[in-house]
């Protein structure tokens, strides 16, 4: 368990330095930073300058090693156009980011399982019919159609929510929240759906094949042959060897969450890192697009680790699998 | 006389599909006496496993019960609303079915589905249930119960996971054991091992069996008496020596015949031509005409009723008294 665990780590670790070199290349390739800082009177003399303290006249070589260094700490360098450093900047949005990403997949787990297990037991009900059909819509409008479509129900039609920001925040410590006042909760239920909508319709979906499944299994028929309650068989026995692959589809489309959160904080000018990210996109700041990348390679790899542990804890046939091999 | 465990009357059940209804079972009927193991023979698709689901109550849609009565100790149960039918399964029929290695919920331990389903059907603490479950395991010859009780079913062999499932179809006594070819999947030395296991259950307990199998060996072996199912119809049922030594209906000759003997002198084994009607397309009259040897005019329109033959029941116009000359005619 414990060398399978070593294992996958390194893997995290090799796909990092691959993700790492990619975002220096970065640097290299997106034109002169230097252009981007300065207007257009200034001198040479000023730009070299400029150039020398943003290190960026070393060897390549030695930019790297000095870029892996820094990033390892999670030192990122100064933005070219907010003049702080990338790590300050991040830090200070990832609160916003990690918050409406955690709640859209909270929203997309809790829905999509349920109305998952809803229409693969009530397979001919009207009602499941209508999540079939829904999911359709779900699964094929882009996100800030959907964004500005709530939008324009709740917040301009009916005005009941807001159409953009994060509400009043509270700080504890380096991290702001939103969920201890009235106007930062409100403010994330239309990100919130925005956000997770994709995912519940994924899920949901495959909560239901799966669900439909296992129900066919000889291990159910023999669950009911043997007099346990419905409950026990649906919630108890198939509902579990359901979750095994959904564990896998919703884990990873946590990373896909934050990653797309780019849209949704664009559409409700949520002062997350993927606005940062568009933000820095417009204006050529490569070291909050080469840190985003990176930051958002780490959570996806932290991810991908966690849920194969996850497997283990759920599925005890993995567990003497690795045993045997490692 | 004390009511049979088991009672089925003129059982029917239905298929219904999108274009028709199939018939899988046409009016069956039998009995199983306490303590007696009934097996069930018959090609695939003959309607054993359909008979079994049937007595547990266990038909899915499209399938349902279109007729007849089942009685468990003198009580009808086939008409039961689904809460109480989910309380004689498991408690008083328990069922065995064919492939152990996906019968157990591969998530969990062997102990806890077995605990689970004890106190789903007994008022037992936890505890308690957990002693009666290492019992149990130690009474169908599972080896260190106390140790393996934590054990999930992948940590298994095939013989022993299926005697797991046996442990937990018997765990609230049953009155009627249903084993839906228990040994097909298993090796032929654990199918032995296997066979015995139900035998001595039935035997301690007093439990009717009610054996589902293609295989005639463990019929012989097994049971008290034997019903051959050809289309959804008993063809002859009586005590299985008579049934084994000297078959009556046709089919049965030819299922009797197509078992090699050791003691047998040295010639082909009997094959029966053709293969068993689907269900979309069961012939008029006996559903067995176009593959047998005595076939006359009767079998093509008139369905044969069971005669009673001595301790053998037989549905077969070649054994109605009334109209010899037909049985003359096919002889000539």
């Amino acid at each position: 368990m414990l060398a399978f665990t070593l294992r996958r780590a390194i893997q995290a670790i090799g796909v990092m330095i691959a993700v790492g070199i990619i975002s220096f290349s970065m640097f290299r390739f997106a034109g002169d930073p230097v252009n981007q800082i300065v207007s257009l009177d200034t001198s040479f003399a000023e730009r070299a300058e400029i150039r020398k303290s943003l290190g960026l006249d070393d060897a390549v070589p030695i930019q790297f090693l000095r870029y892996f260094a820094n990033a390892a700490q999670f030192k990122f360098g100064v933005s070219y156009q907010f003049r702080q450093p990338v790590s300050n900047l991040l830090m200070e949005r990832m609160p916003a980011t990690l918050e409406l990403a955690i709640c859209a997949t909270i929203f997309a787990m809790v829905f999509g399982i349920l109305m998952g297990v809803y229409s693969a037991l009530r397979r001919d009900s009207a009602l499941a019919k209508i999540f079939q059909a829904v999911s359709l819509i779900g699964i094929s409008l882009p996100t800030f159609l959907i964004g500005i479509l709530l939008i324009y129900l709740f917040s301009v039609t009916l005005g009941w929510l807001p159409s953009f920001g994060r509400g009043e925040v509270v700080r504890l410590g380096w991290w702001t929240t939103g969920l201890l006042t009235l106007s930062g909760l409100k403010a994330l239920i239309l990100p919130s759906i925005t956000l997770g909508l994709f995912q519940l319709t994924l899920i949901m979906r495959l909560v239901r094949a799966e669900m439909l499944e296992v129900l066919r299994t000889d291990y159910i028929r023999f669950a009911r042959a043997r007099g346990l309650t419905t409950r026990a068989v649906h919630f108890g026995h198939a509902l579990k060897n359901t979750l095994v692959p959904v564990i896998t589809v919703a884990g990873l489309q946590f990373g896909s969450v934050i990653a797309f959160a780019i849209i949704t904080e664009t559409v409700f000018q949520w002062p997350g890192m993927g606005l940062l990210f568009v933000q820095a996109v417009q204006n050529v700041d490569i070291p909050i697009m080469a840190a985003y990348l990176l930051m958002v390679s780490l959570i996806f790899v932290t991810i991908n680790l966690v849920v194969d542990l996850l497997y283990t804890i759920v599925d005890p046939r993995l567990r003497s699998t690795i045993s045997r091999a490692a | 006389m004390t009511n049979p465990v088991l009672s089925v009357r003129n059982l029917e059940v239905e298929f219904h599909t999108r274009r028709s209804v199939l018939h899988a079972i046409n009016g069956i009927s039998f009995d199983i006496a306490k303590g007696e193991v009934l097996g069930v023979v018959g090609e695939s698709g003959a309607g054993k496993s359909v008979t079994g689901l049937a007595v547990i109550g266990l038909i899915d849609p499209p399938g349902r019960i279109a007729g007849g009565e089942i009685y468990l100790s003198g009580m009808r149960i086939d008409h039961l609303p689904p809460e109480e039918i989910r309380r004689i399964r498991g408690k008083r029929i328990g069922m065995i079915f064919q492939d152990p290695l996906t019968s157990l919920n591969p998530l969990y331990r062997i102990g806890d589905q077995i605990i689970e389903t004890i106190r789903t059907h007994t008022n037992l603490t936890e505890t308690a249930a957990r002693k009666r479950a290492i019992d149990l395991l130690a009474e169908v010859g599972i080896p260190a119960p106390e140790k393996r009780i934590d054990a999930y079913p992948h940590e298994f062999s095939g013989g022993m996971r299926q005697r797991v499932v046996i442990a937990l179809a018997i765990c609230a006594e049953p009155e009627l054991i249903i084993a839906d070819e228990p040994t097909t999947a298993l090796d032929v030395s654990v199918q032995a091992q296997i066979i015995s296991l139900i035998k001595r259950l039935g035997r301690d307990h007093g439990t009717a069996v009610m054996l589902v199998t293609h295989d005639m060996g463990v019929i012989a072996e097994t049971s008290d008496r034997v019903a051959v199912m050809y289309s959804g119809r008993i063809a002859e049922i009586g005590p299985v020596q008579d049934v084994v030594q000297n078959p009556l209906h046709p089919y049965a000759k030819g299922l009797m015949g197509a078992i090699p003997t050791l003691a047998g002198e040295d010639k082909r084994l009997v094959q029966i031509p053709g293969s068993m009607p689907r269900l979309s397309a069961i012939p008029q009259g006996c559903p067995f005409n176009p593959r047998c040897g005595f076939v006359f005019d009767r079998c093509r329109v008139e369905r044969p009723e069971p005669i009673v033959r001595g301790t053998q029941a037989v549905a077969c116009h070649l054994y109605d008294t009334a109209p010899k000359e037909a049985v003359k005619e096919t002889a000539a």
